[in-house]
Order: C-alpha cells, then structure tokens, then sequence
C-alpha cells in the first residue's frame, strides 16, 4: 500500500501567506473566546466539591438540583456523567471551615430522595490548593517552552526554535479556545494532554526542520523555497501516518474510555489534527520569514561537509 | 552491514526476558486477603501468630490459599469475597480478644495471585493508584502559624521563670503573635536580660525598642529555629495520624509528607470517609496524675474491692490495672517534647521529659511532695483512657527536665517517648483536599483503561502490518515489546498507575510508533531512490536515528515539566510518560533493527524487502509484497 504517490514537489510555500492567513484567524478566534467566554475550570482549580452519584434508575436532573438547593448551597451544577444513571454534582468551595463535610450532607439529603443513590467518587479541593495548581500549570507550560526552544536552538538555530514554538504555542492557544467555546470543562488530564501535545507536534516541527537541513546540505542549487517544499513533500507521508496511528490510539481513549478522559482524549484530537497544520504550514513559513539560510544551518560544521555520504552527517548530540 | 554481534542479540533477548519475567505478575490479578499487622509498636509479628491465625481459620472451617509471614505483616488469601470478610471476623476475634483494645489491625486487602517464584524474585504487579482500586485520599495542611506561637507562648514563660530566678525586673512579659515582648524601665536590668537571653535562650533574636524611658525588648525565633518547630510539629503530625489510622485497620496506608506544610494521606480501600475524617481529626490528650495506692486501691486493682472516691481505674499498656487519682496535675499542654534515651549514670534506657515553664513549677511541687509516690501517665483518645507509664517519684524534680527510667528496654523507652509526643497534634490539621473513590468505580476504570490500549493497540498493528507488511510486523513487535519493558519497569519500581497513567500509555505507544513510521517511510524512500534493499535499510535506520532523538527529546521536555510542577493526576501520567519515551527508543530503534538485522542481515544477495509498495513516480513501481532491489 502507498497512500502518497506524489510526483512533484508540492508548492506549499506559494500558498504561505493565506494558510497562515486562516492560521492568524483561527488564533484570534481562540484569543477573542478565551477571554470572552473564558475556561470551565474543574474543582481542581477553582476549589470546591464535586460528587459523582450513581443511581439505579436514570436520575431525575431537577429533582436532585432541588434538593441540593434545599441545603442552602449556592450555585450548584447538576449534570449527567457517561451514563444516565449517573450524575456530577458541583459545588462552589464554601466559606468556612466545614467544605470537607458538604459532600456528605449532600449525601445525606440525596438518599434520603432515593435510596438507590451511591457515592462513587467525591473529590474536595480547597482554594488555596486551585491557585497553586494553576500557577503550577503555568510553570510548566514555561518550562516546556523555554527547554524546547532551549533545545531547538542549540540543535538548529534561532529562527527555527522560535518558529517552532510559535507554531505550537498556537496550537496550544487554539485547544484552549475550542475549550472555552464549546465550554468543555478543562481539567488536570486536559492540562496534562495539552502539555504533551506541546512536545508532540513540536516532533513534527522537528522533523521537517531536519529535513530542511539535509537538503540544504544536499541540493546546492535549490532556493530556500523549493528546499522547504521538498522537505515537507517528503516527509508528508510519514506526518500523516504517524499522526494517523496516535490518533488511532486517542480514538480508541475517546469510544473506550469513558467520560473521565473524554475531554483529555478530545484535547489530544484537536492538538493532533492541528498540530500538523501547524508544523507543515506555519512553522516552516514563518521560519523562512525568519530568513533561514544555508550558512545558518551549515556553518561550523565544514569538515563534515567533505563527507557527504557519512549516514550520520549532521548528527550531533 | 546489517548485522548485530552476538552480545547485541544477547542484551535483546536479555531484556525482553526480564522485561517479560517482571511484567508477568500483572498477569494473575488479585485475590480477595486479610492482612495482620500489629496495632501496638512494642508488639511484634512472629510465627507464633501465624500459626494462631491458621488455627482460628481452620476453627471457623476456612480454608485459606495461602498464609504467608511477610516482614511487617501476616497476609492470608483467599478465593472469594465472601470468605475474606468470614475469615476476617474469624482472625479478629482470635487475635483481638478485647475489642475495644486492639493489638492487631486486622483488615481487609488484595494481593497477587502470582506464585511464589516469581514473589521470590521481588517481581510484583504494578500499584494500583486510589482511582483504580478505589479510596480515600486527604490532604492535609499543617497550620504553621500555630506552631509558631504556641511555641512563642512557651518561650515567653520560660522566660517569665528564668526573668524570676536571676531577679530581674521587668515590666511585663506578654506574646504578640509570634514574638514575645518584654519591657523594662532599668538600663541594668536591661543589659542583664539581654545577657540572660543571650546565655540561655539561643532560640531568640533580640531587637530593642527605646520608647519614652522605656525600653522594649521584641523578642522573635530565630528562622533556623522555626525550621526546626515546623519540623517537629509536621513529624508529630505525621506520627500522630500514624497511629490514629492503624485504628482505621487500612493494608497500606500512605501517609507522606508533601512540600513543607503538607501531609498526604491516602486509605486504599476505604469506603466510610466520615469515620475517617473524624478519627484523622481528632485530638487525643495527655494527663498527668497521681496514683492511688491506699490498701483500699490495692484491693480494686485485683478486683476484689471497689474503687475508691475520687479514683478512677485503667489499664496500662501490658494491662495491668493502675488506679488513679481523678485530680489532674499537668496535661498535654505543658509537655513540649518527649525523646527516648539512656539515664547517664545508669546506663538505662529512659525517656526524658521536657516541660514548659509552667510545668515545670507544678511539677517541682508536687514531686517534693510526693517522694516514693507514684505518679502515672495518661493519654486519652476517644474519651478512653490508658496508662503510658506509671514510674515512683525517686526524688524532687525542677527545672523542667523529666527522666522515666527502670525496668524498660531501648524500644519500650522508644515506644514511649512516641506516645507522648503522639499525644496531641503539634499544630491544628485542616483538610484541603479530598478525594473519594468508590470500588465499582476503580474496577471500571481499570476496564475502561485497558480496553483503551487494547483496542488502540490492536489498531495501530493492524494498519501497520498492512501499509508495511514485515517490516510493519516487525513494528508491531517492537510496539509490544515497548509496551512489555514500560509495565515491567512500571512493577519494578512500584510505581503507582492510576488511570491519566494508563492514557499515558496509550499515548505513548501511538506516538512511540512514530519512530518506526520514520524509519520504514526512510527505507522505502531509500529503495525509491534506487539504493540496493541492504543499503536501503542500513541508511533508513541511520539517517531516521537523528530525527528520532530530535523528537524523542522534545516529548521527554515537555514529559519532564508535568513529572516537576505536576500533582495527583499529572504525576501520574508524567511518569508513564516518561518512562514509556525512553521505553520506546530501546524498542523502535534497537530492538526492531535487531529482528531485521536477524531477517535480512544474513543474506548475502537480498533481492527484496517486504516493504510494502514501493511507488516510483517515473512508472517503475514495485510489486505489492515486495521491491526488486538492484545488485
């Protein structure tokens, strides 16, 4: 089997300016929603209580908000979780010391409703413990970010460490945005997926980035243009089927894994599907906006130059 | 060239042999257990209990599969749920005659069905994290400020007494938050206070306020000091919930430390959150008082009279009745630490005793009194009493220093000296963060885990073995293989797994199969561009190499950050993340160019490699299994 018989390079770079261009928009979407519509944060960073109750019939939605607004808590949201019979309570974190104990009144009343009501999960998080996760969060988005490029920079160059990271942090930003668009609840795992996108599609980045550098090592009388275009021509099988093969896997965490890693596995998704947009149309344009040349890639290393054949030629560790 | 030495080959099958040797435990599940440890430090499990619970079980006609002493804890499986809780109730009652006073925590467990060889070999299954097994987890916050001051308070009475002792004349000693403020009104007695503070209490950093011809001494602990408080009162803490949670009769509680302030405690198998959280938070209290011992008190300890008025009975430790005056003379509050130790002239073990200055002073008094007397120690829990220790009061005591000794050994002594200290929390505990989760729950999550990577698993080989053919077979077994070393080191270094763990396994391995994607996709192109099948794979392995650690290094980046600033959920799965990274390189390079090599390396004259198509643009396409290579 071959799915890529291509014959010629693909002009990809003629059409930079209008991928990007659709790029920019989708980016401001996201930019605009976020702070719009903003992130539905779990417990875990906002603090509060959250209660998953099973029950044996489906559960009756309103009944249950009623009874939970009978305690004398505000702002609590009821909602189903994978199946009918369950349901996700959400409580606000609580002035006063005693939100360790609101799950169980709450319990307490639920069962009292019906008997058929079990707890199956409950999870409390206090405020102080939300801040410091989102703070966290942030750490190590920088962390991640700043060792990339870090990375990148020693093993390419400048320009590529920041093209690859502007291609990927706007993935980053666009995940968020679908996030707060269709207001999916963004979680830890959420938190941990969009992290592990960030060095996934920053692969893909990587990649055509080493193609990029072979070629101009190989083909002397090619322009940057045509060398870019050939670089992700030949490397766009590989892109597609290995973001293809991960995202057999994220499919089967998204049929098979339930509503705890829905979201998780829904975050993948978007970070895999953009994250090849990314990498073939706006890492590399914006790298050749950067001004790439040959001699930024093939300098200081002349005496492997003289050895073209050496399969480990510009390999470096 | 394709070929690998011997020892190459040997490192392969080495590691896929050890792998699969300490993945297999994960194999047998687990069986329903009732695990034995002991409630009370001074006890010790041996094969004597061993051999009780086996007579109990036998008693109550159980059959157990097997009862094994393992270090710490005497583990009894069995083959239904039904009869774990049957032989329970049956080992309870044998081992803990007295109910109300355990001297065993006798509770309820899972445990491998893996036979004993590979037990032998330290080879266990993966821990399953509290959302997979279902429990209860706690966080804990120490409060500091607390500690602080009622550390402050005790120094500004000592040093209220110290002040007395050297006459020195003061206007007022009082605590402001955590410094302590004195004021004088003489430029000697000034000096000599200083001086006082500067011999005898090390602790404190002195600054001083001149204020309308009256000078205020500000008092605050120095900060290695207040390390060492927050120490102390986090360990207190910790031991404290130690023992208050064998009471809960969790198998195997974690109770851990977490950054400077923090106690994460975590109950698997816990389903009753009310009762934990009541005992976690509950405050025992320490008494000391007289004991009573007219003949009246001698008859109501052998239980032939009745109790006299304004006495009260308990138990020591070894169950020996003591009766005790009611009248308390010093409690919990006064105690500021307990350590075990040797007397210095005896050579004995013993426990020494320090009491703040309030303490101190009542303590003098009433041991002048009391010479020859004895005294006894209570710690109170739950409303219920028992006597730590009852020594004879051999002399006056001042100063605040307490010895116990006689008749004790090192670990009694130690046992001790734990207990008072255990007996109330250093600094107030508040929980903020709780997590409970149902055992339906746990094993449906394990399912919901599994299926994942199963199925995903099953079709990314499957599309690989079609779009490559043997070396998309080939690919697959290395995909297995990764998938065998990540468990088999995830049950080596017991990490835990917890759900976010599992999907990190199956992100791993479909980003794991990028490697060889890479490398078959550099083959192919090699072939296309007419290189001779030999020469194809040697330069796709090779040229695809760099790109690999390229990539691999971006991943693990990024792997490392969420292992730094992650918790709970995160960690989890930045540990299987990492692992299964650094897993995947050993598979996708070295061990899927170790089975080609083998395949192919051997062949002098290679015609064709089963690639997959070969699609050339300029027509010359190969045939669907297989290309011609050019000799």
């Amino acid at each position: 089997m071959e799915f890529f018989k291509i014959r010629r390079d693909i002009p990809f770079m003629r059409h930079a300016l209008v991928l990007n261009g659709i790029s920019l928009i989708t980016f401001l979407a996201a930019v605009f929603f976020l702070f719009s519509r903003g992130l539905h944060l779990s417990v875990e960073f906002t603090g509060g209580t959250l209660m998953e109750v099973g029950y044996s019939q489906s559960a009756d939605l309103s009944a249950i908000r009623s009874t939970v607004d009978a305690l004398g808590i505000k702002d609590v949201q009821v909602q189903n979780f994978g199946t009918a019979q369950d349901v996700l309570i959400r409580m606000p974190a609580q002035k006063g010391g005693t939100a360790g104990q609101q799950s169980e009144t709450v319990l307490a009343a639920l069962k009292a409703a019906d008997p058929s009501a079990n707890l199956r999960r409950t999870e409390f998080v206090g405020p102080q413990v939300g801040d410091e996760l989102a703070t966290d969060g942030l750490k190590a988005l920088a962390f991640v970010v700043v060792g990339i490029m870090l990375y990148l920079a020693v093993r390419f160059e400048w320009k590529f460490a920041v093209a690859a990271i502007i291609a990927n942090l706007h993935d980053v930003v666009i995940i968020l945005g679908f996030f707060a668009y269709f207001q999916w609840e963004f979680s830890l795992p959420v938190l941990a997926a969009v992290l592990a996108v960030l060095g996934y599609s920053v692969n893909e980045s990587v990649v055509i980035f080493d193609r990029i550098r072979e070629n101009f090592r190989r083909y002397r009388k090619m322009n940057t243009v045509e060398i870019i275009d050939n670089a992700i021509t030949s490397t766009i099988s590989r892109t597609i089927i290995t973001h293809g093969c991960t995202q057999l896997m994220v499919l089967s965490m998204l049929l098979f894994g339930g509503a705890t890693l829905h979201y998780f596995a829904l975050a993948l998704t978007i970070g895999i599907l953009f994250g090849i947009y990314s990498s073939v149309f706006v890492a590399a344009a914006i790298a050749m906006w950067l001004g790439i040349t040959r001699e930024d890639l093939i300098k200081g290393q002349v005496k492997k130059e003289t050895d073209p054949n050496d399969p480990n030629d510009g390999a470096q560790v | 060239m394709n070929r690998y030495s011997l020892w190459k080959y040997a490192i392969l099958l080495v590691a896929v042999l050890i792998g699969g040797l300490y993945a297999l435990p994960n194999m047998f599940g687990e069986s329903p257990a009732v695990q034995v440890s002991v409630a009370k430090a001074s006890l010790k499990l041996d094969l004597g209990t061993v051999t009780r619970v086996q007579e109990a079980l036998k008693a109550a006609n159980i059959n157990p599969e097997i009862v094994s002493l393992d270090g710490n804890s005497i583990k009894a499986r069995f083959a239904s749920t039904d009869i774990q809780l049957k032989a329970k109730d049956a080992i309870s009652q044998a081992l803990n005659p007295d109910a109300a006073n355990p001297s065993f925590v006798v509770a309820l467990n899972l445990l491998s069905r893996s036979p004993a060889w590979l037990s032998s070999l330290h080879a266990s299954p993966m821990y399953l994290g509290l959302d997979l097994r279902g429990g209860v987890h706690f966080m804990l916050q120490v409060d500091m400020q607390a500690a602080l001051s009622k550390k402050a308070e005790s120094l500004a009475g000592d040093l209220r007494s110290a002040m007395r002792e050297k006459s020195i004349r003061h206007g007022g000693i009082s605590r402001n938050g955590q410094t302590v403020e004195i004021r004088l009104r003489d430029a000697a007695m000034v000096e000599s206070a200083k001086r006082l503070m500067q011999d005898q209490f090390p602790d404190l950093v002195v600054a001083e306020n001149v204020d309308a011809g009256e000078t205020k001494l500000v008092a605050s602990i120095q900060a290695v000091a207040a390390r060492k408080v927050q120490e102390q009162a986090l360990k207190q803490n910790i031991t404290t919930l130690h023992n208050r949670i064998n009471e809960l009769g969790v198998a195997e509680p974690v109770i851990q430390q977490q950054g400077l302030d923090r106690i994460v405690v975590q109950l698997p198998g816990v389903q009753d959150t009310a009762k934990a959280k009541d005992i976690l938070g509950r405050t025992a209290t320490l008494e000391i008082r007289m004991v009573e011992d007219g003949a009246e008190a001698r008859a109501a300890e052998t239980g032939t009279g009745p109790v006299p008025l304004g006495a009260e009975r308990f138990l020591e430790r070894n169950g020996a009745p003591v009766i005790v005056k009611k009248q308390v003379i010093l409690t919990g509050e006064n105690l500021t630490d307990a350590q075990p130790g040797f007397d210095s002239q005896t050579q004995e073990a013993a426990v020494h005793l320090t009491l703040d200055a309030k303490g101190a002073r009542i303590f003098r008094d009433v041991t002048r009194e009391s010479v020859g007397k004895r005294m006894a120690i209570l710690l109170f829990e739950k409303g219920k009493g028992e006597v730590v220790t009852a020594p004879v009061i051999r002399s006056e005591i001042g100063g605040g220093r307490v010895q116990i000794s006689g008749r004790m050994t090192t670990m009694e002594a130690a046992d001790t000296a734990l207990l008072l200290r255990a007996g109330s929390l250093a600094a107030p505990m508040e929980i903020i963060e709780e997590r409970t989760i149902g055992p339906s729950l746990g094993a449906e999550n394990i399912a919901k885990g599994f299926n994942s990577v199963t199925w995903g698993f099953a079709a990314v080989a499957v599309f690989m073995c079609l779009y490559y053919l043997l070396f998309g077979v080939i690919s697959s077994v290395a995909l297995a293989v990764n998938l065998l070393l990540l468990v088999a080191v995830l049950s080596m270094l017991q990490a835990t797994l917890t759900l976010p763990g599992m999907a990190a396994m199956a992100l791993v391995l479909g980003m794991a199969i990028d490697a060889n994607v890479l490398i078959n996709e550099r083959v192919r192109e090699e072939l296309r561009n007419g290189a001779a099948p030999q020469a194809a794979i040697h330069a796709g392995y090779d040229r695809a190499w760099a790109t690999i650690l390229d990539s691999n290094v971006t991943t693990l980046i990024a792997g490392l950050a969420l292992l730094a600033f992650g918790s709970g959920p995160v960690r989890g799965f930045a540990v299987v993340h990492c692992l299964g990274i650094l897993t995947s390189m050993f598979s996708g390079v070295f061990f899927s160019r170790g089975v080609v090599n083998f395949w192919y390396g051997r062949q002098k004259k290679l015609k064709s490699v089963s690639i997959g198509t070969v699609w050339r643009p300029d027509g010359g396409s190969g045939t669907a299994l297989s290309v011609d290579g050019e000799q």
